[in-house]
């Protein structure tokens, strides 16, 4: 049968795409083949559009074990271990199906970092929604939220934090971003590769039905009315049957039968075949008749392109199979030998002995498209980065500054996200050492005396605003996080969610936010070991703010000096680390009480930034704070009401100095209140301790000052010597932390 | 003295338990796989948190076919200590160990926090270390820890004061927003009548060690060891 350019394009093949492959083949490529180099030239997996923007990241240094190209990155955390972890999207299917999206997406993650031979010990994730008073916000959100709950609660990995987000942009694009880290012995990584000739390859996990087959490859002349009916957009995830895979693969792994491992995840057995081979020089040959199948009938084109999720491909030592078999046999899994690795570096699929499909890999994996696509600066930029503080002063009636932290501490993205983290396990595994909500994750490290820290963290309005920069201090906000904990920042994974790369505008966005990612990666020493890319982020043409999500991790070589948020005792000196600059562009201020998305990020020195994160992380190691917060979101004042909250109602005295930037007073006190100026951080400590310091502090280059003492069940805050904010920190912890709550009970009535 | 931990299919707080009995109590313990048929001599056994064969059907539902079960009823009945720890509890419940069942949480939401529980009986062997009306801070983290038991078994298990944890406010008051599920009679841990099998939904062995900010569960692990001890 020969291929008309309507299946081609139904495949979301460009012509000259056609054409290469006919190039690779030396002839026509049948419909199964064509539905296998669809899926592996998809955007999803050759990263077609991205993969010479991402070449530029730092990816390399002395902690890194393993770069992008794996399951996942690894880095050492000393004593012989070694942290895995990644971050990778669900977002299409979480808006399709916002349960299963976001249960999948979980599942898949996990899938990634045990398969390094690492078991998983903390989740987090960073989602991102439209106005949660907008019709539809909180159905969703509920859904997702449930989901990454009841895969990650079944399977006994503890979601110890994450962020969550709300932008009109994200209505018809959500972001559901999850983030996995997991321990390995170094001896004991293991990768997805495939080499070996003769070497088994097998089959484990759920059999594999007609679901996920993706959308683009979907309709195609083997699929009739009925057979698309039967098949689910979204796959459907068993936790259970991980949970299964996850511990029969670990002690397989303890055995050394192994020679590779591969999850089963987007583009199914074409993509893990494929990859395996490449990665290890060989060819990969299977009969997809042996592949377990859940449904009747399928072809060899549907067995291929399947995403059925809990499925992992295992390339075994010849005269090993038994000992594996044996193991997953207890676990009531069944392990099948559905091929052999070979010596040609050919991708060879049979039915029932006959070929059906027979490419190079290489053509598939290194050989893919790669696109160098236009960018160009988008036209709303120019406008939308001016911002008149006198003109919005004018315009607006200004609020009172009470007022105005009130309506920020109970805005949804400020407000405590307590009813999603309550309904994540967060405790199982017994290491989680700082709550959700209360900071960075942390987990101890059992069998040592460290403790990792871990946060994800973007802001999509200072991307908007600058993607650059706003990618910029995306990375230092997430580095600044784990510092914040006492944690050393040494290694990073990004997510980076985008529109359509195929017009300019949006593709000059993603460069330059990967050029801000490469930047503040190389000055902070984070460099990033994997990730993931989600492009196509747009409904009716309109995109999703630039988004990208940076999750790093750091090392704290105590886990009983960690630093928490809260203020810890009355009579503490309040600190101020860095400095104010008068800055209100992008802020949730401006947002909130203005409704303006205007104005450039704040301004980022990453040697200061670095600076201060080293300050931090010697204050923790040497115990000589009590708390630390990272002034992001709401500025100085939200920053300080936090470390209030969750310490039973202690009040804090600030006082700070005042800025001349306009006209309007009220305005002035609120850039000082509420601008949102980088690398912050409010720390906590006795009296006596202050001279020290600032002593650290001024050798370091860190401008430090006393701005305030604990005591009282009140905030007040002066600005220049006038009291502004005043108010009970009891009312303002209940506008905190039942903001979010509210709109749920509000639905349920 | 031994323990015994039993891995079922879908249990995820075995290793917990574990690091529990060996690393914070000192004790030796032993993972045991629910298709063995051997207690390997064990004085004390736990049946941990997790969600055993996946919770499918109804939680602990299919757990109780699994054959270590047998065994473990044995040892139940020969006046073994045994405690079940939120999965655990429901797989007792179901095993017919103890009396009622549980329902989704009032709420319908899976619930992970801190919550308080005052001791009401300490001739168990995991409240010996206790006194009663002691109250203890202990997180849990359940879907399904809404106890249930018709009026009649209630009025029985009342009788026999078999309640030995319910969910108060921190200074020991019962109140309804202080039961974080809905249980009645604010039911958090529950015994036989011979008072060697425990349920609790509050997991003790995650609040054991300073590390993790609370250490109330101990009150429990080191009755455990009291209890082995005076026997």
């Amino acid at each position: 049968m020969s291929i008309d350019s309507a299946t081609i394009e139904r495949h979301g093949l460009k012509p000259e795409e056609y054409d290469r492959i006919v190039k690779f083949l030396g002839r026509q490529p049948n419909l199964t083949e064509l539905g296998i180099y669809s899926v592996m030239w998809s955007e999803h997996c050759s990263y077609k559009s991205s993969r010479v923007h991402l070449k530029t990241l730092p990816t390399e240094g002395p902690q890194v074990l393993q770069g992008p190209g794996e399951n996942a990155g690894a880095v050492d955390i000393g004593s012989g271990l070694a942290a895995v972890f990644k971050i990778e999207s669900h977002n299409h299917p979480s808006f399709i199906e916002p349960y299963q999206g976001a249960a999948t997406g979980v599942g898949g993650i996990i899938r990634d970092i045990f398969t390094m031979g690492a078991r998983p010990i903390a989740l987090m994730n960073s989602l991102r929604f439209g106005s949660l008073s907008a019709p539809g916000t909180s159905r969703l959100m509920e859904g997702v939220v449930a989901g990454i709950a009841g895969y990650g609660n079944s399977i006994g990995i503890p979601t110890i934090g994450g962020e969550i987000g709300f932008e009109p942009s994200y209505a018809g694009n959500p972001l559901v971003n999850v983030f996995c880290l997991g321990i390995a012995r170094q001896a004991d990584i293991i990768k997805g590769v495939a080499s070996g000739v003769g070497n088994a390859v097998y089959y484990v996990g759920a059999k594999t039905g007609r679901d996920g087959i993706h959308g683009a490859t979907m309709a195609s002349a083997e699929f009739d009315e009925k057979s698309s009916e039967k098949r689910p957009a979204v796959q459907v995830g068993d936790p259970f049957m991980e949970k299964l895979l996850l511990e029969a693969c670990l002690e397989v792994m303890q055995t050394d039968a192994l020679v590779g491992i591969q999850d089963m995840g987007a583009a199914g057995l074409t993509c893990s075949t494929t990859e395996m081979g490449s990665r290890g020089g060989a060819g990969v040959e299977i009969d997809v008749s042996l592949v377990p199948q859940r449904e009747t009938g399928m072809t060899p084109y549907e067995i291929m392109l399947s995403e059925s999720q809990e499925r992992m491909l295992l390339v075994v030592k010849r005269g090993r199979e038994a000992e594996v078999e044996k193991i997953f046999d207890k676990w009531d899994l069944h392990a099948v030998h559905i091929g052999d690795v070979t010596s040609d570096g050919m991708l060879r699929v049979r039915n029932r002995g006959q070929v059906v499909a027979e490419i190079p890999n290489r053509s598939l994996t290194d050989e893919a498209p790669v696109y160098h696509r236009p960018m160009e600066p988008p036209a709303y930029l120019a406008d939308v980065q001016r911002l008149d503080l006198d003109a919005v002063a004018a315009d607006s009636t200004m609020p009172e500054a009470t007022d105005a932290l009130m309506a920020l501490l109970s805005t949804p993205n400020i407000s405590s996200k307590k009813w999603a983290y309550r309904q994540y396990d967060h405790m199982v595994q017994t290491n989680t050492v700082n709550l959700p909500g209360f900071g960075a994750g942390v987990v101890r490290i059992k069998g040592t005396d460290r403790a990792l820290a871990m946060s994800v963290d973007g802001n999509g309005r200072y991307c908007y605003l600058d993607p650059k920069h706003g990618a910029m201090l995306a990375v230092a906000e997430a580095a600044r996080n784990v510092a914040c904990a006492g944690a050393l920042p040494i290694a990073a994974t990004n997510c980076l969610n985008f529109g359509n790369p195929e017009r300019p505008a949006i593709m000059w966005q993603f460069a330059q936010a990967v050029e801000g990612i490469g930047e503040a990666c190389r000055v902070l020493n984070v460099p990033i070991t994997g990730g993931n890319v989600s492009l196509y982020n747009e409904t009716d043409g309109k995109a999703i703010y630039p988004t990208p999500i940076i999750g790093v991790v750091g090392v704290l070589e105590r886990a009983d000096a960690v630093v928490g948020r809260q203020f810890k005792r009355s009579g503490d000196v309040i600190m101020l680390l860095g400095e104010g600059r008068g800055e209100l562009g992008g802020s949730q201020y401006l947002q909130t009480l203005h409704d303006l998305v205007r104005g450039l990020p704040p301004r980022l020195d990453l040697e200061a930034e670095k600076a201060l994160q080293r300050l931090l992380v010697d204050l923790a190691a040497e115990r000589l704070i009590h708390s630390a917060h990272d002034c992001s979101d709401g500025g100085l004042a939200v920053t300080v009401a936090e470390c209030c909250f969750d310490t039973g109602g202690a009040g804090a005295e600030i006082s700070i100095g005042g800025l001349n930037i306009g006209r309007d007073s009220r305005l002035n006190d609120a850039v000082a209140l509420f601008g949102e100026s980088a690398s912050r951080v409010v720390i906590s400590t006795t009296s006596d301790t202050v001279t020290e310091i600032l002593q650290r502090a001024a050798a370091v280059g860190v401008l430090a000052r006393v701005i305030g003492e604990t005591g009282g069940n009140r905030l007040r805050i002066a600005v220049a010597g006038r009291v502004v904010i005043d108010a009970s920190v009891d009312d303002a912890e209940r506008i905190w932390s039942t903001s979010i709550e509210h709109v749920f009970a509000r639905r349920v009535a | 003295m031994k323990f015994a931990v039993i891995v079922f299919p879908g249990s995820n707080c075995d290793h917990d338990a574990f690091h529990a009995a060996t690393h914070v109590l000192g004790q030796s313990a032993e993972l045991i796989w629910h298709k063995d048929t051997d207690l390997k001599g064990a004085d004390f056994v736990i049946l941990p948190g997790g969600f055993a064969h996946g919770d499918y059907l109804r939680t602990g539902a299919m757990a109780r076919f699994s054959p270590i079960m047998r065994e473990v009823k044995a040892f139940a009945e020969r006046g073994g200590p045994v405690l079940g720890i939120c999965n655990g509890f429901q797989i007792l419940l179901e095993a017919g160990l103890l009396p009622g069942a549980m329902l989704r949480n009032r709420g319908l939401k899976y619930r992970c926090e801190h919550v308080y529980v005052r001791v009401e009986q300490t001739d168990t062997p995991v409240t010996c270390g206790a006194h009663v009306g002691q109250v203890l801070r202990i997180p849990i983290g359940h879907g399904e820890g809404n106890y249930y038991a018709p009026p009649d078994v209630l009025e029985r298990i009342e009788a026999n004061r078999q309640v030995v944890l319910r969910y108060t406010t921190a200074d020991g008051q019962l109140d309804d927003d202080a039961n974080p599920n809905g249980s009645v009679h604010a039911i958090a841990g529950l015994c036989s009548e011979r008072r060697n099998v425990v349920g609790m939904m509050p997991h003790p062995e995650r609040a054991a060690e300073p590390a993790l900010g609370c250490v109330d569960g101990l009150v429990i692990l080191e009755s455990i060891v009291k209890a082995f001890a005076t026997a």
